[in-house]
């Protein structure tokens, strides 16, 4: 039975429609969150120096302190950006997947 | 203690595993599982053999991070209480084994976010108190903290902790995909109704890791300062020499220092209650691998009652916490960050792989996730086992016999290279329906359709 209803959503071009959309989302989110953080952890292993540098000129604030304050900001940001987008928009084309399976299911 | 910069490094690394988790993981873990992380890998797999090795992993990775617990719990009560180390260990073994028999996880769960709530508001009380100490001013603070800091300047590079390349790019793979390893944080998404509030709690959680996270790097720059110069905070009073309570207790000192024996004592109940709720959540997290995975799906086949399986719990959760104070005890000496460091790597390496191979990957097979889930933790915990920090400084052989502290640059690959060749290599007829049963789980983990209800466990 479930089975039958699995079957009947997969072949629904809106699922198709969910999980293209949804997958690129998450996966562009996720590239970008990884992409940083490996980038300055790769910064932290090869030239852990260039991260202790001033921001100006007789500054005590270092590069490293503000690049990983915008980090912690950005990422929570982008955290609620799919949080957002996932609970309205994905969430309303996946009921009305399960809605219409139903349906072909009476 | 984790000192300056390399502290704040740390924490962006446990921070940046939570977006991950909720980009890739939080909905299908929501729409597939119902009590622990098992139920994802077994959805189409072998249920008794999958089971066991994640239950065996879970214990492995629960051991793990109790270390860490238990020494801060152990230091803190000695620091409170001027109890013998071995003493507090075991008064918060026994607490732990009470609470968790006689709570289970709804109480845990109230008790986290109550402890939440106040932990964020006495950190930053300590924190405003301390940084108005220096108007409020970073620059000022920063300043102050590298003149008198022994490390100088240096303070704010990274250093010591990730001390070569390799070192650091293994803790930030660790730090980051341990997160999305971890039994007791995977447990949670099966607490919540439905996908939607698996989001919600990943945003809300994310959002108080985050502030807390520079709420500490705020306290500890101004421990440096206030701690660092005040007599009264060391032994027999020199400044420079051995801090009392260790190291792992400036915080409790600056609490002190800025509000006095008041926001000491309600900061040190406040941590107290943390270090508990975590150990509880652990030792809940290890006894449900072995009462719900172990006992009743492996050994009983599904056919244990509800009744017998929270009994196999409780007496679970009691072995647990003697292991925990066994632990605890052989640690002692241990640097708390760098433990759960290591905690973090082994989860990375001994359940992450699995996990997300069996969501993402249609081709994985029993075999396959049998050689990567095994192969990940044996490797990770040699690597420790071999590494100076258990080698040479608890086994007290002369050198290391792998030569750097952190696992998961090196067992994570071989997990997923395991995994994926012998998924590949299996031919059986069992292979190929597991890779057909694939598509329904697909389905259902992108809709959530037949998910399981929020279990209060």
């Amino acid at each position: 039975m479930s089975s039958a209803m699995y079957e009947r959503m997969r072949v629904n071009p809106k699922f198709q429609e969910l999980v293209a959309k949804r997958g690129r989302f998450a996966w562009t989110l996720a590239f970008i969150v990884l992409s940083m953080f490996y980038g300055f952890v790769m910064v932290v292993a090869f030239n852990p120096t260039a991260l202790g540098q001033p921001v100006s000129e007789g500054s005590f604030v270092t590069v490293g302190v503000v690049v990983e304050l915008f980090m912690f900001i950005f990422f929570w940001s982008l955290t609620a950006v799919y949080v957002r987008r996932a609970n309205t928009e994905f969430d309303a084309l996946t009921q009305e997947i399960v809605k219409e399976a139903w349906k072909e299911n009476k | 203690m984790v000192k300056g910069y390399d502290g704040y490094i740390y924490m962006l690394a446990f921070f940046a595993g939570w977006p991950i988790i909720l980009f890739l993981m939080a909905e299908r873990l929501r729409n597939l599982g119902k009590f622990t992380f098992s139920d994802i890998t077994a959805y189409r797999l072998d249920q008794g053999k999958v089971r066991t090795m994640a239950a065996i992993s879970s214990l492995v990775v629960v051991c793990f991070y109790l270390i860490a617990q238990m020494v801060g719990a152990g230091q803190l009560i000695k620091l409170l209480f001027g109890l013998e180390y071995n003493v507090a260990i075991f008064a918060v073994g026994i607490l732990m084994m009470v609470y968790v028999t006689f709570g289970g996880m709804v109480a845990t769960t109230w008790v986290q976010i109550i402890k939440a709530c106040m932990l964020l508001a006495g950190g930053t009380l300590v924190m405003v108190l301390a940084f108005s100490q220096f108007n409020f001013s970073f620059a000022t603070l920063v300043e102050k903290a590298s003149s008198l800091h022994k490390l100088g300047p240096k303070l704010m590079y990274p250093g010591s902790l990730l001390a070569d390349p390799v070192t650091a790019i293994s803790l930030g793979l660790g730090l980051m995909f341990g997160t999305a390893g971890l039994p007791h944080i995977l447990m949670r998404f099966f607490t919540v109704t439905d996908a939607k509030e698996a989001r919600k709690s990943v945003l809300y959680a994310s959002g108080f890791v985050a502030y807390f996270f520079n709420v500490i790097f705020i306290m500890g720059l101004c421990g440096i300062i206030i701690v660092g110069q005040n007599p009264e905070f060391f032994e027999a009073g020199k400044v420079g020499g051995k801090m009392i309570g260790g190291g792992n207790m400036v915080a409790m000192h600056l609490s002190k220092a800025v509000g006095g024996d008041m926001l000491l004592g309600f900061l040190a109940a406040v941590a107290f209650a943390t270090i508990l709720a975590v150990v509880s959540g652990l030792a809940l997290a290890g006894a449900s691998a072995i009462s719900h995975d172990l006992y009743a799906r492996v050994i009983k086949k599904g056919t244990a009652t509800e009744a017998s399986e929270i009994r196999v719990s409780k007496i679970a959760t009691i072995c647990l916490g003697f292991v925990a104070i066994i632990l605890g005890i052989l640690f002692e000496k241990q640097n708390i960050a760098f433990m759960v460091g290591l905690a973090f790597g082994v989860a990375a390496a001994a359940n992450f792989p699995v996990l997300i191979l069996s969501m993402y990957w249609k081709g994985l097979t029993t075999r396959g996730a049998l050689f990567g889930g095994y192969g990940g933790l044996v490797s990770a915990v040699l690597f420790v086992l071999f590494s100076k920090s258990v080698w040479v400084d608890v086994l007290h052989n002369p050198a290391p016999l792998f030569p750097y502290t952190q696992p998961a640059l090196f067992a994570m690959p071989i997990a997923f290279l395991l995994a994926y060749i012998f998924s590949k290599t299996d031919t059986s007829v069992r292979a190929g329906k597991e890779i057909e049963a694939f598509e329904d789980q697909y389905v259902r983990a992108q809709t959530g359709f037949g998910a399981s209800s929020a279990s209060n466990h």
